[in-house]
């Protein structure tokens, strides 16, 4: 975009951030009473909301329940309101599937499944612009952890970008217009493993390394933050309950 | 018609209120227990690499050489002997499918339900055709956990004259889960978190056997106790209290000065379960 730099040459973005600082990011768990689990994380101005059910028996066809491993189902739905230009279709359009099927994978590699045959998992996510990909995973593993569903570890997302030679962390919707390569990255902070990595640009493989590092760093960045909310929602149900 | 509207406001966190802390150890996923390889695993853990790793926030329970971690909230988990309130689903061959927020649905056979009449007596194929003469989805029943299955589904029976359908003419004993309450209702605790509440019936004859539906209109005077019932047992789970007989009673008794709808208010709501709270303190100590 002609006129508009992302990366100044005192190293300030456009909002004013660093290269590898984070939005401010404040969640929240067990939003809704009637659902199993629930969360709600905004990063920046991008919203996130996430409701879980289940464990529970599958409904509709039988025959897909697998004998040994639960199913998980996952349906991400972005409001009319949540863009630019108000949208016309919130569901079934291409994008919306498809992030339901990043988002599946991504699940499906963290939940421990095999506890649970012959049942089934929804995650339900309605999100508002800019960073999609990332607040979605961020607000699913609140709302999963709330449901009480045992998941080998966090999974924490963020996007990264490359500009000018350095690399960005956590992208907003303008640095995402702007047009330049950008990574979605999720991972599972203690062990370090990758759930799923996505990029659709073009990427020069020299500078792979350092864009990797950058939203992996911003991952774990990120998982200190929910690491803190998550325990201060457990701390206070604890006290609650009395010992 | 009179409209309210609230304006939201920062309220201090309850347990800040209660000023005490807890003393367990919590965990989330992700967080290594322990190195030890002694300990057995349990439920809400997970073995990786030498590590014994937590896979539920919650807190960490140890017993003699088995660690567990307890999650804040899960499915109902089916164990021998339970009480549970449950709605059917579906009606199969044989059996009925009743949905009892658990994993997986339970199943209630029907050699394991009571015949109307109560006559013992085999199932016979006439039965098998008129099951849904006896319960049809979307009823309610009462009934106790018999088996568990290995994958966790939950077989229920109903062989006791006090389970069956759901109904204010159900012959009562008084049981821990069944409770008379002095205010003129009656509330059942199904272990698996539904909890049924009815009027008291003014009758209490022994019946013949089985059950019968009983599908009178309930006064407005009893709706109204329902109601306020219904409000404080929410307003107990909210707080995170524990719901047993004397519990909702006091709760019920501190909730009379107010209107039935402003229970749910939480300002009133957390007056009200304080009050509960120190009422039950007061009992024990």
């Amino acid at each position: 975009m002609a006129g508009l730099e992302l990366l100044s040459d005192q190293g300030y973005r456009v909002d004013g951030r660093r290269a590898g600082e984070l939005r401010k990011i404040q969640a929240r768990m067990g939003v809704f009473a009637q659902a199993d689990g629930s969360a709600y994380i905004e990063q920046g101005n991008t919203k996130a909301l996430a409701v879980v059910y289940g464990p529970h028996e599958i409904r509709g066809s039988r025959a897909r329940a697998l004998p040994d491993r639960a199913l998980v189902n996952c349906q991400y739905s972005s409001a009319t309101f949540s863009t630019g230009e108000r949208k016309r279709r919130p569901h079934g359009d291409r994008k919306s599937c498809e992030m339901g099927l990043q988002l599946r994978q991504t699940f499906e590699a963290a939940i421990l499944t095999q506890l649970h045959p012959r049942s089934q998992i929804d995650i339900y996510v309605l999100q508002a612009d800019g960073g999609t990909y990332a607040a979605c995973v961020n607000a699913a593993t609140l709302a999963v952890l709330d449901a009480g569903i045992p998941m080998r570890d966090f999974v924490c997302a963020c996007s990264a970008g490359f500009v000018d030679g350095t690399a960005l962390a956590d992208l907003s919707h303008v640095e995402e217009a702007a047009g330049g390569p950008q990574l979605a990255l999720a991972l599972l902070p203690a062990s370090g493993q990758i759930a799923l990595l996505e990029m659709d640009a073009r990427l020069h493989e020299d500078h792979l390394e350092r864009v990797l590092e950058a939203a992996a760093q911003a991952a774990r960045d990120v998982h200190t933050l929910l690491d803190r909310v998550v325990r201060q929602h457990v701390r206070e149900a604890s006290i609650l309950l009395g010992d | 018609m009179a409209m309210e509207m609230r304006l939201p406001v920062a309220r201090k966190p309850l347990s800040e209120r209660l000023g005490r802390d807890t003393k367990k150890h919590l965990v989330v996923p992700g967080d290594t227990i322990t190195t030890d390889t002694g300990f057995m695993r349990g439920h809400g853990t997970y073995m990786g690499e030498e590590k014994l790793i937590a896979s539920v926030a919650g807190s960490v329970e140890r017993v003699n050489k088995l660690i567990c971690v307890k999650a804040l909230k899960t499915r109902y988990i089916g164990e021998v002997g339970d009480i549970v309130v449950g709605r059917i689903t579906e009606v199969q061959q044989k059996r009925w499918k009743v949905e009892t927020n658990s994993r997986l649905d339970s199943v209630l056979l029907l050699s394991s339900m009571n015949l109307p009449g109560g006559e013992l007596r085999r199932r016979s194929a006439e039965d098998e055709l008129a099951m849904r003469g006896f319960l049809q989805e979307g009823d309610l029943i009462s009934a106790e956990v018999q088996a568990v299955f290995s994958d966790g589904a939950v077989s229920l029976h109903t062989r006791s004259l006090k389970y069956g359908k759901v109904s204010p003419s159900l012959v009562k004993r008084q049981k821990t889960h069944f409770h008379d309450l002095p205010c003129g209702a009656s509330v059942i605790l199904g272990n698996n978190g539904f909890i049924w509440i009815y009027p008291t019936p003014e009758h209490k004859e022994e019946e013949a056997g089985g059950f019968i539906a009983n599908l009178e209109p309930v006064s407005l005077a009893d709706r109204e106790v329902i109601s306020r019932l219904r409000n404080c047992i929410i307003s107990l789970v909210t707080q995170r209290m524990m719901l047993y007989d004397t519990s909702i009673l006091y709760c019920y008794e501190a909730s009379l000065p107010h209107q039935i709808k402003d229970i749910l208010k939480p300002e009133i709501m957390e007056e009200i379960v304080m009050e509960t709270r120190q009422r039950l303190l007061e009992q024990e100590g």
